[in-house]
């Protein structure tokens, strides 16, 4: 199991690390990093309005995995998995911000996921625009109180594709991660 | 009616409400984890609200940040605002966002193309 977290890990470590996380996803921990976040920001040379999205987008990417990471993964093999297991790592690039999130997910949730990620990169800004606005009038809040916006978001506040991968965990687990990569242009002014 | 007065957090904005005289002030931060619960109340006031609206009900929302969760409950509050509109009331969102932020101007305009209100975008210059 840890070896497997490893490498999960090792694989979304990429850049020079701002702030890292493995364990469990709770409301505490969340607060906790994004005003320890907010306080590391304020000496990096960017410029406000970068890290006002990095910030919004480093929320969604935290919250979307307390939404969906408590896949009930009762199986018994490690205390990894008996709670809101998941990893972030936020790090910086030579001109960007990287935010690389990860979670367990059942097998079964898989190709709803794929299919509205594929779907989210493949539209244009506009078409995202327009996405954005179609789901936020449109569709229901889910039980957990996501409004299905948070990946729409994302992808529209950075102006990039969001990249996912899955690794098979076991027959019915897969770890699921999710990078989003925020444009910051050296600071001219 | 009573005023509603909730104090900011970290996590949720300032928000106070006065009947008497139509002013509503959101400010600050709204990126709660159960936003609906946040929310609920106002959009409960605002229910009442608009039996005996003031003449004139100006909205001021100065937000710094607010998540997608957060973004379905202030529709449902401008969603209330609309309906005292159509009931002929005098109703106007002032949205305010700092000069350089253009994804706060956006998702104002996303609300006005949504809400059948009157937004005026008001830059915040320091």
């Amino acid at each position: 199991m840890s070896v497997f977290l490893d490498q999960c890990y090792e694989h979304m470590n990429k850049g020079e690390v701002i702030v890292a996380y493995k364990g469990t996803i709770g409301a505490d921990i969340i607060t906790n990093t994004l005003s320890l976040v907010e306080l590391k920001l304020e000496n990096i040379d960017v410029q406000n309005a970068v890290k006002k999205k990095l910030y919004n987008i480093l929320v969604e990417s935290l919250q979307n995995l307390y939404h969906h990471v408590d896949v009930p993964l009762n199986n018994g093999e490690s205390d990894d998995c008996k709670s809101n297991f998941g990893i972030f790592i936020l790090s910086k690039l030579e001109d960007a911000f990287r935010i690389s999130t990860g979670n367990f997910i059942h097998h079964d949730r898989i190709p709803v996921i794929k299919e509205k990620i594929d779907k989210i990169n493949s539209l244009s800004e506009e078409e995202l625009k327009e996405f954005y606005k179609f789901v936020l009038n449109n569709q229901k809040f889910s039980e957990k109180g996501g409004g299905g916006l948070g990946l729409i978001d994302m992808a529209r506040k950075s102006g990039n594709k969001l990249d996912y991968k899955f690794f098979k965990y076991s027959d019915d687990f897969e770890f699921f991660n999710l990078t989003v990569v925020i444009n910051a242009p050296s600071n001219l002014n | 009616m009573e005023l509603i007065n909730i104090e900011g957090t970290p996590k949720t904005p300032t928000i106070t409400m006065n009947a008497e005289s139509g002013v509503i002030d959101i400010k600050g931060r709204s990126i709660p984890e159960n936003s609906i619960e946040f929310y609920k109340p106002i959009v409960d006031w605002l229910e009442e609200y608009a039996k005996t609206p003031a003449s004139k009900t100006v909205v001021n929302v100065q937000l710094e940040y607010f998540n997608t969760s957060s973004s379905k409950c202030i529709l449902d509050v401008f969603k209330k605002l609309e309906v005292l509109k159509k009931n002929n009331n005098d109703v106007i969102i002032n949205w305010y966002y700092e000069e350089d932020d253009e994804d706060m101007l956006e998702a104002g305009e996303d609300y006005e193309s949504i809400i059948k209100v009157p937004f005026k975008m008001i830059q915040i210059v320091d």
